[in-house]
């Protein structure tokens, strides 16, 4: 009996000690007070935010083409499926097809409500940091969203949310979905400040 | 479980099942329309493919919760004596060989069809992109297709 006991109080503190450090992958925004030229601390605060955007969780859906990817190694999704006039596949192959609005961790189909494709404007596959930070914020790129529904976007849209959430053993993206929004509501308070385009750090 | 009301073949039914239960499992074993086929259990081969509110799916992954309150339409409903035109360019080509995938096969088709009337081999190959056979009857598919399209094959 006490053998078992030790064992649930080792499990659970095995599993709150993964999610500190799954939670630790993403730096409060706190973390960049330290940075007193705003500029500077802004544009820290999207390299810390582009650590979600640049997970596979994120890229998987927002490609640079026609077809989503699947994995972490970004290989094209099976079977094969296109983006389709609306961002949602075509006739026979929408997204929700196969896709629900939420995880089917037996059939490991991941799901959400709304699963679709980011818009072509809105690919993030293979491009830096400072082009996907100046692609945000461009309206004409962005879906026509002000920098209040970008913070939204990012703190509450499910869709998005599912990244932190992708079921059947899928790496999730860093840190939490309100810790991303905090880091892009920080970095709009700060300016909003794109990483410049030839640096070390922007990748 | 939960009871579940939907439309199916036209007919309303009530269903008690498990809310995640599998669409195909209630269409078969609860509701006793076996036409419908399981192949892989995982969206991937399109065996299952039906129609929820005249869209295809992938039945095989649909809760069957999904389906409450909605129109579900199998094989068994796609034309009342099985003479749907794409049916019988079906029989008229030959299509099947072992014939598993087929229902499914038919059933992404006649969506096709629906949403475009004239469809291209592009729209084709993009729309039953994940209707798999095995035996490799993919060039008699769109032939009927075509036929019931109305559009000429080019050789």
């Amino acid at each position: 009996m006490r053998a078992l006991a030790i064992i649930f109080l080792l499990g659970l503190l095995t599993a709150q000690a993964a999610e500190v450090a799954e939670v630790s992958a993403l730096k409060d925004p706190s973390a960049f007070d330290g940075i007193t030229n705003k500029v500077e601390r802004s544009r820290a605060l999207f390299r810390e935010a582009g650590k979600v955007i640049q997970s596979p969780r994120c890229l998987v859906c927002h490609p640079n083409g026609d077809t989503p990817a699947q994995g972490d190694d970004l290989h094209p999704h099976y079977p094969a499926v296109v983006r389709g006039p609306h961002n949602d596949g075509v006739v026979g192959m929408k997204c929700t097809t196969c896709h629900q609005d939420h995880n089917l961790d037996l059939a490991r189909v991941p799901g959400a409500p709304g699963w679709h494709l980011a818009p072509l404007s809105m690919a993030w596959v293979g491009k830096n940091l400072h082009s996907i930070c100046e692609q945000i914020k461009d309206p004409k790129r962005n879906g026509n969203k002000s920098m209040d529904q970008l913070i939204e976007h990012f703190a509450h849209d499910k869709l998005v949310g599912w990244g932190w959430h992708p079921g059947s053993n899928r790496t999730p993206a860093p840190g939490t979905q309100e810790r991303m929004g905090a880091l892009i509501a920080a970095w709009i308070a700060t300016g909003a400040e794109c990483p410049p385009e030839h640096s070390k750090e922007t990748k | 479980m939960s009871k579940i009301k939907l439309k199916l073949n036209g007919v309303d039914r009530e269903v008690e099942a498990d809310p995640e239960m599998p669409l195909l499992w209630a269409i078969r074993d609860l509701l006793g329309l076996p036409g419908t086929k399981y192949g892989c259990g995982q969206a991937l081969c399109g065996a299952c493919t039906i129609h929820l509110d005249d869209q295809p799916i992938r039945s095989c992954v649909t809760p069957i919760s999904r389906a409450e309150g909605k129109s579900v339409t199998t094989i068994e409903g796609l034309s009342p004596n099985g003479d749907h035109p794409l049916q019988k360019a079906w029989i008229e080509f030959g299509v099947p060989q072992c014939g598993f995938c087929q229902t499914g096969q038919i059933m992404t088709a006649a969506a096709l069809l629906k949403a475009i009337p004239k469809p291209t081999d592009k729209d084709i190959e993009q729309s039953l992109s994940g209707n798999l056979c095995r035996c490799g009857t993919y060039t008699r598919i769109r032939s009927a297709i075509k036929q019931v399209a109305g559009i000429k094959e080019t050789t």
